[in-house]
Formats: C-alpha cells, structure tokens, sequence
C-alpha cells in the first residue's frame, strides 16, 4: 500500500508537471510571442519587466489588504498582520521599479552604445540571482515575519526599517548584483562609443549603488540610524531615481518623437543641475525633527521648496517635444505614459511634496496620511508611468515594430488602462491628503500627539470616510492594473501594419 | 542658425552640472561631520544611554518658543541605577526588538515610519500610562501581552502579540525612555506629558 502510494503520488506529480506544461504552453499559443525578434541583450531586459510586473501586481494585492485593515482592524489580524502587508507593498514597489530601471538600461544599452552587451552571462546570472534572492526575501517576510531581538533577526528575517528591510544577507547579494550591472554598463560603453547619456547614466549608478552601503548598518543612537537610512532613501528617490528616470526620458524622447540628440542632452544636463543641487542638500527636510542640528530647518527648507523646480523644467520639456514634433510617435501608449509621466512627476513629487516640506507645516505633517498622500502619487507619477511607458516600447518592438496607435484593434484596452490607473491613484492621493488634514488638525494640533490623540484623529468620520475612498480607489487601481497586463500581453497581435518610427531630424 | 549663446550651450550645462553636483555633495559632507558629532549619544541634543536613569519631562519654552525635553533628577527604571555600560546594552536590547518585530511598520518613530499605530517619539511620557508609578508595569503588560492589555482607545485596532520576552520588554522600555530624552527641534508640538498639570 505504501509503495503504491509513493508510485502514485510520483504518478500525481507527474500528470500535474505535464498538465502545467499544458496550460504553459496553450499561454504562449495564445500571447503569441516571439523572441527572436529581440537581440541577446533585449532578451535580458524584458525578464526584467516581467518580474517588474509581476511584481506591481504584488504591490497592489498586498496595498489592497493594508487599506482593508484600516476599516476592518480584525481582518487576517495575527496572520497577515498590517506591518506584513505594508511592508511588501513598499518593498514589492521599490523592487518592481528597480527591475523595471534595470530592464530599460539593459533595453537602451546597446542600442545607445552601438555595440553588444560585454558580460551579458554574467547579466544572465545576476538576474536570476536576485530574483532568487526577492522570492526567498519575500517568502521569509510572509511565513516567518519577525524574530527576537538579536543581531541574527536582521542578518536573515528583516532589518525593521522602512523601504529597506531586506535583511542583510540580501543587502549585500543586491550591491553584488548592482555592481555586476555596473560592470556591464561601463564595459559595453568603453567598447562601443560613450555619449552625453552613457556619462550621466554611468557616474548616476556609482552614486546608486554606493549610497545603498549606507543603509547597512546597525546602530543603537536612533538619530544616527535615521540620518544614514535617509541617505539611503532620499538621495536614491529625490536624486539619483530622478537622474536615472532623465536618462530614460532622454533616450525615449529620441525613439519617440525623433527629437535632437543635442536638445535632449542639454536637457539632460539642466536637468541634472538642478535635480542634484536642489535635491542633495533637499535631503535636508528630513533632517527636522530626529535630534539633528537646528541648521537643518533653514536648509532643508530652502532647497527642497527648490526641488520641484527640474519637475516643471521636464514637464516643459516633455510637452514643447512631444508639440514641436505634432505629436507624431510611432507608439501612442508609450507617450500618452510618457506625457502621464512628466505630469505625474511634477504633481506628485513637486507639489504634493513642497506643500507639506517647510518646517512650519511639517511640524504638524510629518509622520501623518499626508507623507501617504505624497508617496502614492509620487512614487507612481515619477517612476510607475516611465517603466509602464517603457514596457509599451518592449512590447511594440518585439510583435516586430508593428503600428501602436489609438486607432488599433482593441485600443480601449490600454486607454482605459491608463485612464483606470490614474484615477485610482489619484483618488487615493485625495483621500489620504483629506485624512491628512484632518489628521494634523485633530492629532496633531488640537491634541498634541498623544496615543489618545492619535485615535481621536483615527475614529473621525472625516478620517474613515478617506479610508473607504483610499479603498474604493485601490480598487480602481487594481481593476486598471489587471487591464494593464491583459494588453501588454496582447497589444499588437495579429497587427500586421508596421509603425513608422519617427527619424532624428 | 546662429550661434547657439554660451547659457544654451550643451558644454555650459554639463560643466554646471559638474560643479553644482561636487558643491552640494561636498557641502552635505561637510554637515554630516558636523550633524554626527552633535547628535553622538552623550551629547546636548542626543543624552548619554544613562539619562534612563533620570526623570525625563517635555515642555513648553518659552524663551524658545518649542517644546523641549526637560532632565530632571533621579528616577529609576525599573527600581535600577545602570552604568552607562549596562544602560547602552538594555537600549540597544530595545532598539534591536524593534526592529527585528519590524516596529516601524505600523508605528512612526520620530515621526518616520507606518501610520497605522501612534507615533512612539514621546511614548514613554504619554497620559495614557496613567501615572509614572503605574508606567513601566504598564508597558510591560502591553508589550508581552498586547491583546490583553489593549489600548485601541475604541478603534478596535490593537496591537498584534509579537512573542516579546520580558528581557526584551524591559530593553523597548528602556528606548523608549531614552528616546523621549531627544531634542527634535519641539516635534511633536503641543504634547502635554504624564507630568503635566490640566
């Protein structure tokens, strides 16, 4: 009986292997995709984008879980606690853009530098490492969560700090991966030809991956802890994540629209200018209130009321391109994402973020729904829009460059995709700045901070009502995002028009 | 065309660049040294690990304007006067529990964090422990055993149990205590302490 067991479970897992081959199979039947219309090196690239958006599904499920937890306290409560979801949701989002970052250098490279990607075994190995290393991460986040307070909780479960509680072993595979992802950005250039573009990108990854070793250290004084994980963070989404999205824009500005290389690297470097003197000592409104020197109020303050100033600088340079070339493109949803994007970035991390980041507001601000409020559309008007903008140029080049217009078979799918997605954030960005509000109203003004005040602020009507809004709103995002996949895997099937491809004047 | 002017020039912005990147890079290098040394434990802003030895307070100044932590004198946690040794290891017992039960992912601590759990920056001076005699037995109880001892204030939000010992109970108790004693420039504003009179 045992033996007949174990041959039947063998037997089992067999038919369950072929049926999945099965369902694998009829998948790509159905997407229809072929890779040999991708060089090596773009090959690379869209297994990027594919864990990016496996990933952002991620992001969503685990937000929609957190944001029924602040109506429903009870919901999976002590198996899927608020921390856990919260956590993967930052985490699931800062890995997909990372990915999705990656997946575009990978995507540009070779085009830009005019030859092959140098190490593009290693590039194999790196991704398949990291990815390994995200699924053990994640998988370590949901089953084993938290462990006593000892040094070996840090090193293999998680690090306790926000954004970046990867623990540490995984710390160090990730500056591993980013420095092999160096290596192949430098060499590839170094043998082909440098540009305007590959300089900007290259000394903007050094200064990527060295501030990460910032964030990985243990320290008991608090204050120090904070000022380096702000290093982290702030220098990487207000600075460097900023740069690297230039250098994207840039590129795609080129394919897109076939403006100047000349214009488009000027721009760069204004760009540049500003983003690093505004935003490096920006970093400074972070600085308020964590025990750090009064110096940094002034500072703070000043140059981070300077930092949505590159942010208007693009949105002007997106819209006059995209205007002075009559908004002739060969592919429709990636600058309609592209025109998202600008307008994201400048709303989102210009102006929800200056309204909340002078000391005198923030006094009252820091550490309520409103940083919420800046996050969502932030996070997704900077980065979301550039990488989705980007995944319609993957996609369209490899169905073999064929037309992507608003005139094509089934285009209310990535219209209302796009439509669906910008609303849900932007409905959530509404709500969480209403419970924000009234957060620093109640809580924070009127009751002085107090754990009672706190819940004062949470029981309001004003504060629940957001709540169901930002959940409502999720939904819509999700409902957008499920859109979203659906087209990319079928955008542009059975299309047998090719694009015309705008030429560099 | 003419010529393209000097300030439109691509060489102009790229040397721009160049120099506005090196400057405030140098500059933020320059406060970091400086923000560093004001703020190492034992300092003016940031008190040595032993000031949980002491009664610690935050009020309004006047002379300031803003709410600044007040040390007063002795007042023992948990009825112990540490060395600055012995204090260092139960803060940093704390310090590491909070982490490694990710805190931070629902709690703000000075104001950074998750904003499902109140703010933890002045918790050890908060009314809610009633009166600083019935304080660190308090803290204990919730810590070790949160949905006894819940404190949802009616929001039916409580505090998951997180297997916290109470050696690691008494270290939170202690960060705590020792993290209420920062100047954080009067963040938060307004907060009225245990200590204070209606």
């Amino acid at each position: 009986m045992k033996s007949g067991g174990l041959a039947g479970v063998i037997e089992n897992a067999g038919v369950l292997v072929d049926r999945s081959r099965g369902y694998w199979q009829d998948f790509q039947n159905w997407v229809q995709l072929d890779s040999s219309t991708l060089s090596p090196g773009r090959q690379l690239a869209v297994k990027y984008f594919i864990v990016a958006v496996i990933l952002f599904c991620a992001q969503i499920l685990f937000g929609l879980l957190a944001a029924l937890q602040f109506i429903f306290p009870g919901f999976l409560y002590e198996i899927l606690d608020f921390s856990v979801n919260r956590m993967v949701h930052i985490n699931a989002m800062i890995v997909w853009m990372l990915y999705g970052f990656f997946g575009c250098i990978y995507w540009l490279l070779e085009d830009e530098s005019g030859t092959e990607i140098v190490g593009l075994k290693y590039g194999n190995i790196a991704f398949w490492v990291l990815t390994g290393a995200v699924t053990i991460v994640v998988l370590v986040y949901l089953l084993v969560q938290i462990g006593p307070g000892k040094d070996s909780s840090l090193w293999f479960i998680n690090e306790g700090r926000e954004y970046i509680e990867a623990p540490r072993w995984a710390d160090i595979g990730i500056v591993a991966v980013v420095l092999t992802f160096f290596y192949n950005v430098v060499a590839t250039f170094s043998k082909g030809k440098w540009s305007g573009i590959a300089g900007v990108l290259t000394l903007d990854l050094v200064a990527l991956a060295g501030l990460y070793v910032a964030g990985m250290f243990y320290m008991t004084n608090i204050t120090h802890e904070q000022y380096w994980w702000w290093w982290v963070i702030h220098l990487w989404v207000e600075a460097t994540w900023e740069v690297l999205v230039g250098v994207i824009m840039a590129w795609s500005l080129m394919k897109l629209l076939g403006v100047r290389r000349k214009i488009v690297e000027t721009w760069l470097y204004i760009e540049v200018a500003l983003m690093f003197g505004s935003g490096i000592l920006g970093l400074g409104h972070h600085y308020f209130w964590i025990g750090t020197p009064e110096y940094w109020l002034t500072i703070g303050g000043f140059f981070s009321a300077l930092e949505p100033i590159p942010l208007v600088a693009m949105v002007v340079h997106a819209v006059y391109d995209a205007g002075a070339h009559s908004f002739k493109t060969g592919n429709h949803p990636a600058l309609a994402w592209i025109i998202a994007q600008a307008f994201g970035n400048f709303f989102g991390a210009g102006v929800w973020g200056f309204m909340h980041t002078l000391p005198q507001i923030n006094l009252y601000t820091h550490g309520t729904q409103w940083s919420a409020s800046h996050g969502h559309l932030a996070f997704f008007g900077a980065y979301a829009t550039i990488n989705i903008a980007f995944f319609y140029l993957a996609i369209q080049h490899w169905r073999g460059d064929v037309w992507m217009a608003g005139g094509i078979k089934n285009a209310w799918r990535w219209k209302w995709a796009l439509g669906l997605l910008n609303a849900g954030v932007l409905g959530m960005t509404i709500a969480l700045l209403i419970a924000g509000y009234e957060q620093s109203f109640i809580e924070r003004a009127v009751e002085g901070s107090t754990w009672g005040g706190y819940f004062a602020a949470q029981s309001q009507p004003a504060f629940q009502s957001a709540m169901t809004w930002r959940l409502f709103f999720g939904l819509i995002t999700a409902s957008g995002l499920v859109l979203l996949v659906w087209d990319l895997l079928t955008i542009g099937k059975g299309e047998e028009r090719k694009a015309e491809m705008p030429q560099q004047a | 065309m003419n010529e393209t002017p000097l300030w439109a020039s691509e060489s102009f912005w790229k040397k721009t660049a160049i120099w506005v990147t090196a400057g405030s890079f140098l500059i933020l290098v320059v406060l970091t040294f400086d923000s560093l040394k004001q703020t190492t434990a034992g300092t003016q802003r940031v008190p040595a690990y032993d000031v949980i030895n002491k009664k610690i307070d935050y009020q309004f100044d006047k002379e300031l304007n803003k709410f600044m932590p007040v040390i007063g004198g002795e007042e023992l946690l948990f009825g112990k006067e540490y060395t600055e040794e012995e204090a260092r290891e139960l803060v940093d017992l704390g310090k590491k529990t909070t982490q490694a039960k990710n805190c931070m992912n629902c709690h703000t601590l000075l104001g950074n964090g998750a904003y499902y759990a109140p703010d933890l920056t002045k918790a050890w001076l908060d009314q809610g422990w009633i009166s600083p005699e019935m304080r660190e037995d308090m803290m204990l109880q919730f810590l070790m055993n949160p949905e006894k001892n819940a404190r949802t204030f009616g929001t039916g939000r409580k505090m998951p149990n997180l297997g916290i010992t109470e050696a690691e109970a008494k270290g939170v108790v202690a960060f705590l205590k020792w993290m209420s004693s920062i100047d954080t420039n009067g963040f938060p504003y307004n907060f009225k302490t245990l200590y204070a009179e209606d």
